[in-house]
């Protein structure tokens, strides 16, 4: 079990270089100092493969001693899974986790809603489940995820649940854009009050740069004359995927940029974006390549509608992946120290001080990571939409 | 596998968010911020438009005040040089009719004194006559008494005459 769970990680640090070396190969405004600045990122998480499927050697190992030493007193007492963690770490979930105190979670719970045609919409909170051992309202908490149950506590699988709950990532996305709007409206109000010709001051310090960063770099350098029409959604696309990076870097707190869920809604929202702002030259060019034979238009037909849905879903993976990447990176190495503390408790205070330079370490680069993805996300949305409405440079472009 | 399926309900929460945030972002921040942002730069440009404007206005300027001052000094000179050249004529003017004066004051005065002169030799004719008269007639009346008498007073009178 916990080496099926390890599995998708390892898939993770091979998917996550191509990733990089495409945002290199795209490269339209990053400057030499990023592109080195991601290519030491590239060079270090190479590095860390090395020990981290070291890790997976190990933990498998480590794992499977602690299963074949617990299997009598089953799941009771301090059953040390770290995979199991980790993906907690990086799952979802209906309250929010703090620690394990002897076997008990502490935990914070959280609002649950949920709709069944047959049930209509119960609304309770995530503590009445007891961490999936009590059912309620004829719910019950299954591996996260909230079934039906009838009378006698058996999991009905007819009965359709439509999980609309509180959860972790969504609180805590929701602290982190309350945050957000009234860190922006404070600055906008000081823009309103001081007027233009004022020069800024305070937060508005450290706004004012980003948004001429985004505006010039982002807007104007791929939309040219049009960009004042996209400028508030590309700003609003930046900050909310900034301010849900920098959030999830707080210990403890949830990875909701790093969300499947989550990074899905801003892809769709961007490949609406793109099929709005495009034009008859851009579907003449889809339908009908120009200065080419008929055999090739029609192969090249199904690329350009292919490549009309991979450019949403290479967002979509791209900041997933990422971010979810760093998380179980940091997670991993935190990990390690219980790993060898396992083996023996010598190891694991000797690994301690290893660990937290690696931590420490991948941690700052995260930091700048939140930013780059933000900033990638907003750019490579604006050369899409770019591309839509431009028409001339479609080709060139598309297929990179 | 749940880790790359997406939940319904964050979807949901997520895309109302999004839309929530979006749309008073967009009312609230962004409008007025990228139209500060527009103004202030605008203005600057503006600002640096109308500098070098004044710049070149001041550089027409220094160069024509500098041409009028070429101006100014050469008028200058000139009028010092006219100055000059009037006074030297004035001195001179002055100093001629001085001379003039002089030599017509001098020569009234030269005949004022050969006048005088004239007046005086007159005078001095008319007593010596008057003198002669009154001795001839002294002695035409001696001579008339006495003979001999008359005869030395006429030699004393002549040795008189001829002292004189």
């Amino acid at each position: 079990m916990v080496y099926n769970i390890f599995l998708p990680e390892t898939s993770f640090f091979t998917l996550h270089l191509p990733i990089f070396a495409e945002n290199l190969e795209t490269g339209m405004s990053l400057r030499n100092v990023k592109s080195l600045l991601i290519a030491a990122f590239s060079l270090v998480i190479v590095f860390f493969c090395i020990p981290a499927i070291a890790q997976h050697e190990v933990a498998d190992s480590a794992a499977t001693e602690v299963h074949a030493g617990t299997e009598h007193h089953e799941a009771k007492e301090g059953d040390f899974e770290p995979g199991k963690v980790i993906m907690e770490h990086i799952m979802d979930n209906h309250d929010f986790h703090i620690a394990d105190v002897n076997g008990h979670p502490i935990s914070l719970p959280l609002p649950i809603i949920v709709y069944s045609p047959q049930k209509g919409i119960s609304v309770f909170m995530s503590s009445k489940f007891e961490h999936g051992h009590a059912s309620y309202q004829g719910y019950k908490l299954e591996e996260g995820v909230i079934k039906a149950v009838n009378e006698d506590g058996s999991i009905d699988e007819t009965t359709k649940v439509y999980d609309f709950s509180l959860t972790r990532n969504v609180t805590q996305m929701f602290l982190s854009l309350i945050v957000l709007v009234v860190l922006l409206l404070g600055v906008a109000k000081k823009y309103q009050q001081q007027g233009a010709k004022v020069a800024p001051s305070g937060f508005q310090n450290a706004v004012e740069p980003v948004i001429i960063f985004i505006r010039d770099e982002v807007g104007k350098s791929n939309l040219g004359h049009k960009y004042e029409k996209y400028m508030p959604y590309l700003l609003t696309v930046f900050f909310f995927i900034l301010i849900g990076n920098i959030f999830g870097l707080i210990p403890g707190s949830a990875n909701v940029t790093g969300n499947i869920a989550f990074t899905t809604v801003l892809g769709v929202i961007s490949f609406v974006v793109i099929i709005l702002s495009t034009n008859k030259h851009f579907w003449a060019h889809v339908f009908n390549f120009p200065g080419v034979p008929v055999p090739v238009k029609i192969i090249l037909l199904f690329v350009e509608l292919l490549g009309i849905f991979t450019k949403p879903f290479a967002l979509i993976i791209r900041l997933f992946a990422n971010m979810v990447a760093g998380h179980m990176i940091i997670t991993c190495l935190v990990m390690m120290i219980f790993i060898f503390a396992k083996l023996s408790i010598g190891a694991g205070i000797g690994f301690a001080p290893v660990s937290m330079a690696f931590t420490v370490f991948i941690y700052v680069i995260e930091v700048l990571v939140a930013f780059i993805q933000a900033f990638i996300f907003t750019n490579l949305t604006a050369v899409f939409i770019a591309q839509a409405f431009e028409g001339e440079h479609e080709h060139a472009e598309a297929h990179h | 596998m749940q880790l790359l399926t997406p939940a319904l309900g964050l979807i949901f929460w997520t895309f109302l968010a999004f839309a929530i945030v979006f749309l008073i972002l967009k009312k609230f921040a962004w409008k007025p911020i990228l139209a500060a942002l527009k103004e202030r730069e605008t203005g600057i440009a503006d600002a640096i438009a109308s500098a070098e404007k004044v710049k070149a206005e001041i550089a027409s300027l220094k160069s024509e005040n500098e041409a009028l001052l070429t101006k100014a000094r050469e008028e200058r000179a000139i009028l010092i040089k006219e100055a000059k050249e009037q006074s030297d004529k004035m001195i001179a003017d002055a100093k001629e009719k001085a001379k003039a004066e002089y030599d017509r004051i001098v020569a009234d005065a030269q005949a004022a004194i050969a006048q005088q002169k004239n007046a005086a030799l007159t005078e001095v004719k008319n007593q010596v006559g008057a003198l002669v008269i009154e001795v001839s007639e002294k002695i035409l009346r001696r001579e008339l008494a006495n003979k001999a008498e008359q005869e030395s007073y006429i030699n004393q009178l002549a040795e008189v005459v001829k002292l004189n």
